[in-house]
């Protein structure tokens, strides 16, 4: 989120799309409500199904699955046809002036660049046009054709709400609505907020359904004001912690990102790193990058990490590949390339697309180690459950380790939720029995294969045997030791230009400002420096003020970064640094510094005559409507169909499909038809349930006890298919055999002239648990990820539905 | 007198004494009545605070657990409700935080390290020390057979693709981290967790 829970009360209309923040999120949702009763706002939904946030929305609009990026791309193009953007901000906070490199164009559904053997772009002319000196060119009057705002109204002049409708089986005047409502948002006193989940992530354009949002509300000057902003509303408790701390095959902590195999050096590494501003006087602060760098070497290999080995850089693995996976570890599983695997509380065999092939890839591997407070179906993988699970356990080689670890309640430590408040939580138990900490299982596993090196050698033992292990007691270093790590400390004296000591050796560090990049500071995740200082644990505040009762909770725990709570705040101020919103101010220049109710994320005495672009972390200070070469599969948006699509690309029928996702062969060869399996399926959450734990509590194992399907009542009758009856959902993949839920809040849509029904597959069920058993929607979904991010298609691929006997051998 | 639920609680749970009692109005009378009732366990439970652990909302939460800490005692949790004081969630919880008690409690809760040797049909008991000695032989040995110290090119790139893991997106930030370490310190690129999906 780029702004907080409760800030989504300051809201003028909030958008739920992508997500269902009422059923998966109640707790939270109850901001959206605050909005509607303290700002008179409006709710608006727009999903497949009529669902618990559309029950108390003032307004729901129909969408087939997989077609976000047409709908929204056509409200882009409506807001521009009708000029109604903010001018103001759009001209000096975002790309819109700037003017893009001749090589850049669109035709047909491809971008300049692609090659169709790799699937991938040359994404070089995804650039500005550079002066002289380095900078981007610009064209303040917007007349030069090649200037973002230009290439931007051409690129969506093809969404006209007739064509939005066909491709989204929205109905135009439900479709128009919304856009007025999204429109009316582009005053510089209004905010629209978005509010989005899985809905948006989970499809072969994922990461483009966002930007597309974003672009939005970039146009509507919407980024960075209270009640505005992109929220994810995120999965588990601390999914953002994870990935703040790069638990992430291409990442490193605080968002650095692996080094790859032409990055020999250090100094190669740093080359593409530099961060050079594309705009006079931007801070472009990635520019301190080498910073973290450095300072995370230390805390991994402290003294071992010197400036003559550059930091110990060769101690990091080097990418061959943009990524390894999920989807490609378990392609790798399969063709025999994986031998080992650990699951630290995750349940691939649930979890992952394409049931069959996960279970076949763990079938394949020699160990597994399964690290879980509760009995997940992955440790089991090898159990024969009858079709639930089909096995034969005596053909599996797997050698697997169950280990039971402690939960939630029987530790200390700090998560981090969606709004990135960093929240330190205490033990209130022993773990039952045997069961252990991650950190004790990790560090045991950790020494005992360091002792193996130092007896035995073996292969390039040096990081191993220098990762830096300072910890009180070795075999179980405390929460309270590895937050310090987090945050960062010197190393030595500190001093300034005269020579005078500013911070003393061994001190926690304030702010990520302080980090040096000459080996005199550590810090394990530069975003988070500043969660435990000298005056403590940051994150175990408690004091509930809220200045201005607006949301903010300044000592409430700790945001990453520097306590920073809506970022791009910068943007909730005019060019002159008076607030668009005088009645919801956030911060604001008073001649002499920034000044509010909330952290500047900007430099807090730069005069707003300085130019500095609000959008800091950007090499031209501005938000971008042009992405550059950030996005592998364009700088722009485009509606390709899901990989499963019951119709073709009405806009390029020889481009069907997202050109620049990755799909292995026998993936696809896995994909189905919609002449064999005419409806559109999408899976989905229910708030009793959270993924495939709570069928292991009680009372949510009674309150949702059973796997079912929702369809709608249209197709309901066309099958003879009765409420509460058992059906067999198919896709090529396999099939469930569920009871149906015959309901009003799915109707078909009529998509290129033709109705589409939409079948809805709530995921929660597996074979082990107290609920009932069942196959998990997961048994049907494709093995088909995000091409920027390989997060899979589970909302929209094809299935057919049968009326059926019920179990097989228990009718 | 103002008294919060929870002040309430302690106020009535604590000793019974007949000031507290009369405190709260119910004279002599009342006195009797209460000495027939149970105390109530959540006034002698030791209260900890802590953040729900299914969605990133993060809920403040308050959990209840018999016994004082000492090492001997037995500590068992055996209430969860929302914390008030939360700015986000006010104290309320969702159908899945109001039953976090059963999660805790779930007999599918782990209780000992177990083990499947290829080719059997179940799990049995085996100690830590086997189940980490024989993890760690298992790691080292496919480590030294397949750690890639130079690609086909020459370059150095000293990573070990034939083990992987997927890290757990509701464990801490401390844990993370020394995961991190561990998992990249053996050379490790297969390597993602939950926000994958």
């Amino acid at each position: 989120m780029t702004n907080t829970w409760q800030d989504i009360k300051n809201a003028n209309l909030v958008l739920v799309m992508g997500g269902n923040a009422a059923e998966a999120h109640p707790c939270g949702f109850k901001w959206v409500i605050e909005a509607k009763i303290q700002n008179a706002a409006r709710l608006i939904v727009v999903d497949p199904r009529f669902n618990r946030t559309a029950a108390v929305a003032d307004y729901h609009a129909p969408i087939r699955p997989g077609t976000d990026i047409a709908f929204l791309s056509g409200v882009i193009r409506y807001l521009l046809e009708t000029d109604q953007v903010q001018h103001e901000y759009v001209r000096a906070f975002t790309n819109a002036s700037l003017i893009v490199k001749e090589g850049y164009s669109f035709a047909d559904g491809l971008f300049n660049g692609y090659d169709a053997e790799t699937h991938s772009y040359d994404k070089t002319d995804w650039a500005y046009e550079l002066d002289d000196q380095g900078f981007a060119k610009i064209d303040d009057t917007w007349q030069n054709p090649r200037c973002v705002i230009n290439l931007m109204r051409k690129h969506v002049d093809r969404y006209t709400p007739e064509m939005v409708s066909r491709i989204c089986g929205t109905p135009i005047d439900k479709y128009l609505y919304v856009c007025q409502q999204i429109a009316s948002t582009c005053l510089p006193d209004k905010a629209m907020t978005s509010l989005f989940a899985l809905g948006w992530t989970q499809h072969s354009i994922g990461s483009q359904n966002i930007r597309t949002m974003a672009m939005v509300q970039l146009l509507l000057g919407n980024i960075g004001v209270a009640g505005g902003g992109m929220n994810a509303l995120r999965g588990h408790s601390n999914i953002q912690g994870l990935t703040d701390v790069g638990l992430l095959s291409n990442q490193l902590p605080g968002y650095l990102t692996m080094p790859k195999d032409e990055e020999q050096t250090f100094d190669d590494y740093m080359k593409t790193r530099q961060f050079k501003p594309l705009r006079p006087n931007q801070m472009s602060y990635w520019q301190n990058y080498r910073k973290f760098f450095v300072s995370f070497q230390k805390t991994m290999f402290g003294d071992a990490a010197t400036a003559e080995n550059n930091w110990a850089y060769d101690y990091l693995p080097k990418l061959n590949l943009p990524m390894y996976d999920i989807i490609r570890a378990f392609e790798m599983m399969v063709h025999g390339e994986i031998n080992g695997y650990i699951c630290q509380g995750f349940n691939p065999l649930q979890a992952f697309p394409e049931k069959n092939k996960i279970r076949r890839g763990l079938s394949k591997l020699k160990y597994l180690i399964v690290m879980d407070p509760l009995d997940t179906e992955t440790a089991r993988f090898w159990e024969d459950v009858g079709p639930l699970n089909p096995s034969d356990p005596s053909k599996i080689p797997t050698e697997v380790f169950q280990l039971p670890t402690a939960c939630f309640a029987e530790e200390d430590g700090s998560l981090v939720n969606s709004a990135r408040w960093l929240q330190w939580h205490w033990k209130a138990a022993n773990s039952p029995a045997q069961a252990k900490s991650d950190i004790w299982i990790m560090s045991a596993i950790f020494h005992r294969i360091r002792e193996l090196y130092r007896k035995e050698g073996g292969a390039f033992p040096d990081p191993i045997l220098n990762l830096s292990w300072k910890y009180t007691d070795p075999t179980n270093p405390s929460p309270d030791e590895l937050a310090k790590d987090l945050n960062g400390k010197t190393l030595a004296d500190i001093k300034d230009p005269s020579g005078a000591v500013v911070l003393k050796a061994g001190q926690q560090l304030d702010s990520f400002g302080q980090l040096r990049d000459d080996g005199t500071t550590e810090s394990g995740c530069w975003v988070f420096t500043g969660c435990y200082t000298e005056k403590g644990n940051m994150m175990a505040r408690r004091d509930t003020y809220d200045p201005r009762d607006q949301g903010i909770t300044p000592d409430w725990a700790w945001a990453w970064p520097a306590n920073r709570r809506i970022l791009y705040n910068r943007a909730s101020a005019d060019v002159a640094g008076n607030p668009w919103n005088p009645a919801k101010p956030i911060i604001q220049w008073n001649g002499d510094r920034w000044v509010g109710i909330d952290v500047p994320d900007y430099g807090p005495t730069i005069k707003p005559s300085e130019g500095v672009g609000p959008f800091i972390m950007n090499a031209e200070g501005t938000g971008r409507f042009f992405a550059l070469d950030q996005m592998v599969d364009g700088p722009f948006p485009e509606h390709y169909e899901p990989f499963e699509s019951p119709v073709e690309n009405l806009l390029h029928p020889k481009v069907q499909n997202n050109p620049a996702a990755r799909v292995f062969p026998d993936d696809r060869a896995d994909f189905g038809t919609s002449a064999d399996f005419p409806y559109v399926g999408t899976t989905y959450r229910l708030t009793e349930h959270f993924h495939f734990w709570t069928k292991h509590a009680l009372i949510n194992a009674i309150l949702q006890p059973q796997e079912f399907i929702e369809i709608g009542e249209v197709l309901a009758n066309e099958k003879g298919i009765a409420n509460n009856s058992w059906v067999r959902l198919s896709s090529k993949r396999g099939y469930m055999i569920c009871k149906a839920l015959v309901t009003k809040r799915i109707k078909p849509m009529m998509v290129a002239g033709k109705p589409t029904h939409v079948i809805g597959v709530p995921i929660h069920w597996g074979f082990t648990g107290l609920a009932k058993k069942g196959y998990g929607a997961n048994i049907l979904t494709p093995s088909v990820g995000d091409a920027n991010t390989q997060t899979p298609e589970f909302k929209a691929f094809l299935v057919n539905v049968e009326p059926s006997n019920g179990p097989e051998g228990e009718v | 007198m103002t008294l919060t639920r929870r002040g309430f609680i302690k106020l009535s749970g604590a000793t019974l004494a007949s000031s507290s009692m009369s405190a709260m109005g119910f004279g002599g009378c009342g006195a009797a009545l209460a000495e027939s009732v149970r105390p109530y366990k959540l006034a002698a439970a030791k209260e900890t605070r802590n953040t729900c652990t299914y969605c990133s909302v993060a809920c403040g939460i308050l959990i209840y657990t018999s016994g004082d800490g000492a090492k001997n005692a037995h500590s068992n949790i055996m209430h969860i409700e929302g914390d008030p004081d939360h700015p986000v969630n006010r104290g309320t919880l969702c159908p899945k935080g109001s039953a976090l008690l059963d999660v805790v409690h779930s007999p599918g809760r782990l209780q000992v390290p177990k083990y499947r040797a290829p080719g059997s049909n179940e799990f049995k008991e085996v100690t830590w020390d086997f189940a980490l000695d024989r993890i760690a032989r298992l790691m080292k040995d496919d480590r030294d057979a397949n750690f890639i110290a130079k690609n086909e090119k020459g370059q150095t790139v000293n990573r070990w693709l034939t083990t992987g893991m997927l890290a757990a997106s509701a464990t801490s930030n401390e844990t993370a981290l020394l995961t991190w370490k561990v998992a990249r310190s053996f050379g490790m690129l297969v390597f993602d967790n939950q926000a994958r999906v």
